[in-house]
Parts: C-alpha cells; sequence; structure tokens
C-alpha cells in the first residue's frame, strides 16, 4: 500500500503492545475487536505491576507510608479521568464497568427523579448497559420510557430519526434522556449536545446521560461541550484494565442522589440505628475500590493524553477512508452506518451476502483476524439493520493499513471457501 | 488439540449446506411445529415434524422439515439430521440425538453408520465455540418429540 497514516506513528505505538507480536494459528494477530475490549500498552501494565510491587495497601484509611501512596495514586488517577473528559473531580465515580455506571443511575436517579408522566428517552441505537437498567426499574417508578427509532434505509440510515425525537420532546415529558455518542454497532456518532438542548428547551428540569464507552476512547471528549450530566464508560476500551469503569457527573446531582451500595468507604457515620453518608464521589464507592484498576486507568489517559486524542480520532478517519471504499468494492458486502467517516467512528459493521457472520468469524480467526460476529449487545439496533447478526471490524490507535487489507484478503478467502 | 478448518467445514458438511434437504417453511399435514433461537450467535430453526401413528408399531418421524436463518454448522447439521431420522421410531430417534450429542461432546462414536452424514460433524467438536451450532437441528427435534408426547401441538425454546 502507498497510502500513509500521518495521524499518528502506528509502527512506534505498535511496539509498546506486547500482544500485538503474538502469533494466531500460525499468523500474525489482526485485532480489529477494539470495540469490545482494547489491547493494554506496556505503560498500563508497568504502572499496574509497580502499584503492587512497591506501593500496594487500602485507600483512605491508613495512616502508614504505603496506605498514603495507595491514595495518593487513586486520587490521582480520578484527576486524571476528571481532566480527560473535562469533568469536576469530585464527580468521578469509580464502578465496576459502563454497565454499572448504568445502574447507579437507574436506581439512584431515575428511580426517584421520575414517576407518573414522565418520559424516559432512549433510542433504538443503545447498547444493552444502557436498555436494560431503565427497563428494570421502570415499573416501581412508574414512568414511561419511549425510544427514538434509527433510520433503516436512506441516506442517514444508522443514524437517529430526528424527526421523530423532536415529536416526543415536544411533549414537555421528557425528563431523562439517555443516548450514546458513538455506536458500538455502526459506527455512528450522535449530535449529543444537539438532542440535549433541544430536551433542556422543551424541560429544563430534564436531565441528560451519555454512553461514552465509545466515543471517550476514540475521540476528544467534553462534558460542558457535550452538555452531559452524567458520562459512563469503561476502562478496558481505553487502553486500560478490566474491572473498572467510570460514571462522571454534575456533583450537585449526585449530591441529590441517594447512594445505590452500602458499605465500608461510602459511610461518614454508622450506628446500629441509622448511617450517614459520606460525600461524593465516595458516597458511590462502597467498599475497598479497584485501586490497581484505576491506576492502570490513569496510565492509559497518559498514554492516550500524549498521543493526542485528535491524533487518535484524525487517526480513525484516515483508516475509515481506506476501508469503508474498500469493504464497499468486495462483491457482495453491505457496509452498515455512516458512509461518511466524518460523521462514524471506527466500528464497521457489515454483511456478506449469504454468509453467516459466524463462518465468517471462523474462518478469518484462521487468518489471524480477530472480528466480532454477533448481534453486539444491541438487538434492537441489529434487528434494525435486518439480520440478526453483523460482522464488524473495529479499529483503534495501533491499527494499519495493512491490516484493513488483511481483513479485505480474509473476507475473499472466506467468499471463496463457500464457493468452492 | 489440533485443528484446521477442513476439519470444520468438510466436504459433506459444505454440501448439506449449499443443497440442504428437507429444507422447507412447511409441512402439510404436521403434528408438531417448535421454534429454537439461540441468542448469542442469532441462529432461529423451525422444525415441523409429522409423526406417523397409523398400524400397530410405535409412533415413527412419518417427514421432518426445517427452516431457518443460521450459520452452515448449524443449517448443514439440521439438514443431515432430517435424513437420519426419518422413518425411525420416535424413541429410536432420540437415541440417535443422544449419540450425535454425545459425539460432539467428544464422548465416544455410537451409533456410527445410523448417523450417516451426521459423522462428518465430528471435527466440529475441535471448535468448542461452535458445537452449539450442530447441535441446533437436534436440540428441535428432541423437544419435538418430547412436545408430540404431551400433547402439545407448539413449542418455543431459547437456548442461553
Ligand atoms: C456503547 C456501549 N455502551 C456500553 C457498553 C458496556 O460496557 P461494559 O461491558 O464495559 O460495561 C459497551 C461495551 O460493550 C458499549 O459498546
Amino acid at each position: 500500500m502507498t497510502a500513509m497514516l500521518d495521524a499518528l506513528d502506528v509502527e512506534t505505538v505498535r511496539k509498546d503492545f506486547p500482544i500485538l507480536e503474538r502469533r494466531v494459528h500460525g499468523r500474525p494477530l489482526v485485532y480489529l475487536d477494539s470495540a469490545a475490549t482494547s489491547q493494554k500498552p506496556q505503560a498500563v501494565l508497568d504502572a499496574m505491576d509497580r502499584y503492587y510491587e512497591q506501593s500496594n495497601a487500602n485507600v483512605h484509611r491508613g495512616v502508614h507510608a504505603l496506605a498514603e501512596e495507595a491514595t495518593e495514586a487513586y486520587e490521582s488517577a480520578r484527576g486524571k479521568v476528571a481532566r480527560f473528559v473535562g469533568a469536576d473531580p469530585r464527580g468521578v465515580v469509580f464502578t465496576k464497568n459502563a454497565t454499572e455506571a448504568f445502574n447507579v443511575l437507574a436506581y439512584s436517579l431515575a428511580a426517584n427523579r421520575l414517576g407518573d408522566g414522565d418520559i424516559l428517552l432512549s433510542t433504538q441505537m443503545e447498547h444493552h448497559a444502557n436498555l436494560v437498567p431503565w427497563q428494570l426499574v421502570q415499573p416501581r417508578a412508574g414512568f414511561e420510557i419511549r425510544y427514538v427509532p434509527v433510520m433503516a434505509s436512506g441516506p442517514d440510515a444508522g443514524t437517529l430519526d430526528l424527526a421523530a425525537f423532536d415529536e416526543i420532546v415536544a411533549t414537555g415529558r421528557v425528563k431523562l434522556l439517555t443516548v450514546t455518542a458513538m455506536s458500538n454497532v455502526v459506527g455512528t456518532i450522535n449530535p449529543v449536545a444537539d438532542l440535549a438542548a433541544r430536551v433542556r428547551a422543551a424541560n429544563a428540569e430534564a436531565v441528560v446521560v451519555v454512553d461514552g464507552a465509545q466515543s471517550v476512547p476514540h475521540m476528544p471528549t467534553d462534558m460542558l461541550a457535550l452538555e452531559a450530566d452524567f458520562l459512563c464508560f469503561s476502562a478496558h476500551k481505553m487502553l486500560g484494565p478490566t474491572g473498572i469503569g467510570v460514571l462522571a457527573g454534575k456533583p450537585e446531582l449526585l449530591d441529590d442522589m441517594p447512594p445505590f451500595l452500602g458499605g465500608g468507604e461510602m459511610i461518614a457515620n454508622v450506628t446500629l440505628e441509622g448511617t450517614t453518608f459520606n460525600e461524593v464521589p465516595y458516597k458511590f464507592e462502597a467498599g475497598t475500590p479497584p485501586i490497581a484498576e484505576a491506576v492502570g486507568l490513569g496510565a492509559a489517559v497518559d498514554y492516550l493524553s500524549a498521543l493526542g486524542m485528535e491524533s487518535v480520532r484524525a487517526h480513525e478517519v484516515a483508516l475509515l477512508e481506506h476501508v469503508l471504499p474498500a469493504l464497499n468494492a468486495v462483491e457482495g458486502v453491505t457496509v452498515h452506518g455512516p458512509t461518511d467517516p466524518s460523521r462514524r467512528g471506527a466500528a464497521v459493521s457489515f454483511g456478506v451476502g449469504g454468509l453467516h457472520p459466524h463462518d465468517i468469524g471462523t474462518i478469518m480467526d484462521r487468518e489471524g483476524v480477530a472480528v466480532r460476529a454477533g448481534h453486539h449487545c444491541a438487538k434492537p439496533l441489529v434487528r434494525v439493520l435486518g439480520s440478526a447478526a453483523t460482522t464488524r471490524a473495529s479499529f483503534y490507535v495501533y491499527n494499519t493499513l495493512d491490516e484493513v487489507q488483511a481483513l479485505i484478503d480474509a473476507i475473499e478467502t472466506t467468499k471463496r471457501f463457500f464457493a468452492r | 488439540m489440533s485443528s484446521s478448518l477442513d476439519d470444520l467445514y468438510q466436504e459433506i458438511i459444505l454440501d448439506h449446506y449449499r443443497k440442504p434437504r428437507h429444507r422447507a417453511a412447511e409441512l402439510e399435514p404436521h403434528d408438531v411445529h417448535v421454534h429454537h433461537a439461540n441468542p448469542l450467535c442469532g441462529d432461529e430453526l423451525d422444525l415441523r415434524l409429522q409423526v406417523d401413528s397409523t398400524g400397530s408399531s410405535a409412533p415413527r418421524v412419518g417427514a421432518v422439515v426445517y427452516d431457518g436463518d443460521g450459520c452452515s454448522i448449524s443449517m448443514a447439521s439440521a439438514s443431515a439430521m432430517t435424513e437420519a431420522v426419518t422413518g425411525r421410531e420416535l424413541a429410536d430417534a432420540d437415541d440417535l440425538g443422544e449419540a450425535f450429542r454425545l459425539m460432539m461432546h467428544g464422548e465416544g462414536l455410537k451409533r456410527e453408520d445410523d448417523l450417516l452424514d451426521g459423522v462428518a460433524f465430528q471435527g466440529v467438536a475441535k471448535f468448542p465455540v461452535r458445537v452449539k451450532c450442530a447441535l441446533l437441528g437436534w436440540m428441535a427435534l428432541k423437544d419435538a418429540i418430547g412436545t408430540y408426547r404431551d400433547g402439545n401441538q407448539e413449542h418455543r425454546v431459547t437456548h442461553e
């Protein structure tokens, strides 16, 4: 390939990821499943090792040197995360993952703030993590859940139906909007700030929840610019470890919410008659938190910041400029979602005429190419695309144009295999 | 265990995939219709069974057809299953299904000759994530027989 990607020095980036050296079924690994979870750079692995080797202790309650170091490491990670997404550190709650962050909001926010007559507005594009928790609390809380449809065809296929959105918002009853900033299936980047402004114009009391699980790892994020009250995301999709996620919110809103889980760390005082709670964010961090994981997330944020999120995004747009036409040029391939790279992220779902995603995934695996086949935990959206499953290739900072070619070659191999 | 793509996608399997046997959306008349879904991979399978209970002998599989949307392994395995069980007594078809299940779980090969092309799916056992696909049609058959015995005509199952 003659074309170049110059937003990032990918060859240097790749050297930071030990796993990229391994082979799969005798072939070099071509990892195209970062939307499910990203690989981890050495800096993240080292930071976690160093923490365990040098500073391991519990946080917030020791007077000894290690406890102070551990607390400092944990809280400094919180500060890094806050700066990374433009949040107040008091409003950065560490959770287990994005899913838990949504559960906190469903049980502690929606269940109390919304009731009869109120609408919780979601979309057909959401990941199950941003669907199921609300559905679980809805019967008791009594609010109504409405979903903005996704355009199934036409030039805007794979984007939200904004006319339908406006119609629901015009009722003035939308009290909570929850929407993904970037689809994990079709890559669509939603106009979150615009949606938030429209909801607030119709109902000043409305709160806006943004699913940043795919957007935070892949593009610059600023909660203020997004007009978001809450932002949920997971460390493991942004070069960090599993086991830690983030609920970033406005401290004054978090202050008003009852705790989600109870236990140590989240209390101010406990008697057998009752308990007063610690201040935010600790009120929402019951028990010993994921300390080493927070340190790893902090290191991931440092790594991404050093690359620069503008460059990360530019790199992925450049990859999309190659991968979208290359996929479309393969006979029988249908690419889902926006065709304009500036309107989408680098999670690319596609179908190959007559072939089942499971078969495609298995044959590609033999070529060393790791893609995902299935419903990607977004069944309502995949249904709109007219199938039960798609094949998804998703790209990140370490992916190259040669890997785009490896994907295309693997599709051709799969087609030949079933045509023989 | 070494495994190659040719273990998974044997020529016989691809042949059933390209030229399915007894694949149809309807069977008139039929006694039972079951629908089985495997939500993880999105596979969906409809199976219709006509039971031959005339005469004095035990009821038999008079005819069986399947239809669905799924990967090559699930569809080909259902196709091979229909050939292996048509004409068999229900209890015998159930027993054959158990032999297939044991084979897929690597627990020995029984009734090799009766399984006909089903034997070709042995290699799929080396691909643990695909074993479920190969079992889908057989599970639907077992369920259809059970549903018939319970005196019902319809059953829907979602596999976890
Ligand atoms: C858009 C989106 N939201 C939420 C999640 C849930 O993330 P986690 O499983 O880490 O909680 C994912 C990850 O699959 C996602 O892609």
